[in-house]
């Protein structure tokens, strides 16, 4: 992956959102899943106050609703398990449509799913308006230790060598007679794991020796920094959001 | 029982715990850089990127179990542990969980302490003292390795997978009474086929880098520092 590339969930476009600082984003994002954490469950409206906050940065951003909610199909494992738990939860119970549910169970399945959709719309827009290289560079200005994001860094740009090893080794078996279809292409693809380990390290090994010899030390070049970092007004711009949230959030907890 | 994915999602756990377990997350992160910085030479860089993205890669293979309900993912541990050493390999772990929640999503942020502890600081550090162990009782042949690197990614999968039954009897949302156990067993019992899988996956990857590059798996180098390799040739001569 080269400098400029972006990641699959990037969504290039120009808006106000994309044209924020990313430590600027990353810092609201974190703060506003906070305030949503920090909700009382009972609290049911001050979801809604949440999603609309987000509707409203996904507007400004261009992002549409179908794009979030496919994106989102990611925390289905925990929405299943939040089914689960009117069914398992103890204490009192409540008759639903001929079942005997549990009211902690209920409210804790509505917290889970609250929030934690809530939670990833959060991520999703911090992704879809920055790029893989925008998100090291505002982690490194949040003051992340440097081994931190050199490990981001390699780890980001090595992945699409992985990727691109792993298909070259696919089409590799098929043209030698593989059929890779239904379960048994697994067989073929573990067999070969540690080919494709040893094969994709040693190509990230030239392109770590070939950055060391364009003088990399450890620490992206200043280039990388190019963009100013964020202004004192961009970072009040940025934190209406939490702070909108933060004020649902403690209203939520002082009415509840 | 449903699906347990290792990443804990905002709001199954409540907010104390998940705080309590923030700091301890960071103080063993902080740790850990502080240790990691000498481990880290030219060598090891790009090998922790790789362990990383390997473990990146490996994590969004959510498989089911038995039924679609039950599903969960490598978590790659000892494979780090392996490979780059624990403190560089509980960073790289890490990396991966907060690229995941910042991102994709995966694993809420409020919850990154968790996830963190479970993952990171209790798997590795499982898996790191039975590598070294076993390392020392097992004879140094690729069989040897392969059972070493097996052992310890099966038990490290399933003792993180108790650190999330722990935190949820410390701190979960939902009270489940009696369903506890039912938890910690369905838990226990998935996550012994992940770490089935996971130490096949492991053993066959550092069996196999330890064959044709030994100077790059960490739990074979000797003790004494490595002197010979610290300025990258230009050129990528080895």
């Amino acid at each position: 992956m080269g400098a400029g590339h972006a990641h699959v969930l990037y969504r290039s476009a120009d808006s106000p959102v994309h044209r924020l600082p990313p430590e600027v984003k990353i810092a609201a994002m974190v703060a506003f899943t906070l305030a949503v954490v920090a909700t009382p469950r009972e609290a049911l409206w001050a979801f809604g106050a949440y999603a609309l906050l987000v509707a409203a940065v996904a507007a400004l951003a261009r992002v549409t609703a179908r794009w979030l909610l496919l994106r989102s199909t990611i925390e289905l494992p925990f929405v299943l398990f939040a089914f689960a738990l009117p069914f398992l939860g103890a204490g009192e119970r409540v008759d639903v449509a001929g079942w005997q549910l549990s009211v902690d169970g209920l409210y804790g399945a509505w917290n889970i799913i609250a929030k934690g959709t809530l939670g990833v719309w959060a991520s999703l827009l911090l992704a879809a308006t920055t790029s893989t290289r925008d998100l090291i560079v505002g982690l490194d200005r949040l003051r992340c230790p440097q081994i931190l994001t050199q490990i981001a860094t390699f780890m980001l740009r090595y992945l699409d060598v992985l990727v691109g090893e792993a298909r070259r080794m696919r089409l590799a078996r098929i043209s030698r007679g593989d059929d890779p279809r239904f379960v048994w292409q697994l067989r073929g693809f573990a067999a070969g794991i540690g080919a494709l380990f040893l094969r994709a390290f040693e190509r990230g090994e030239r392109v770590y020796l070939a950055m060391v010899s364009r003088g990399y030390t450890g620490r992206m070049p200043p280039v990388w920094q190019g963009t100013a970092t964020a202004t004192t007004g961009q970072w009040l711009i940025a934190a209406t959001v939490p702070v909108m949230a933060a004020t649902v959030a403690a209203t939520a907890a002082v009415l509840t | 029982m449903e699906t347990l994915a290792m990443h804990i999602s905002n709001g199954i756990i409540n907010g104390p715990v998940a705080a309590v377990f923030a700091v301890i997350a960071l103080a063993a992160m902080a740790y850990c850089v502080r240790r990691g910085r000498q481990d880290l030479d030219d060598r090891l860089a790009p090998m922790a990127g790789l362990v990383a993205a390997f473990i990146f890669a490996v994590q969004m293979l959510n498989f089911p179990i038995f039924t679609a309900g039950v599903s969960g993912h490598l978590l790659g541990g000892a494979l780090a542990a392996m490979l780059v050493g624990p403190w560089v390999g509980a960073l790289c772990v890490a990396v991966v969980l907060v690229v995941q929640a910042l991102v994709f999503g995966d694993g809420g942020v409020a919850m990154l302490g968790l996830n963190i502890t479970n993952m990171a600081v209790i798997g590795i550090v499982v898996a790191y003292l039975l590598i070294v162990l076993l390392l020392r009782v097992l004879p140094r042949n690729p069989a040897g390795l392969a059972v070493t690197a097996f052992v310890s990614a099966l038990v490290s999968v399933v003792v993180a997978a108790m650190g999330f039954v722990l935190q949820y009897q410390l701190g979960g949302t939902t009270d489940l009474g009696g369903n506890l156990t039912g938890l910690a067993s369905t838990m226990a019992v998935s996550h012994l086929f992940i770490g089935i899988g996971e130490g096949l996956i492991t053993a066959t990857t550092v069996v196999t880098v330890a064959k044709v590059r030994p100077d790059l798996v960490y739990a074979l180098r000797a003790r004494k520092p490595a002197a010979s390799v610290t300025v990258p040739t230009v050129g990528g001569v080895r």
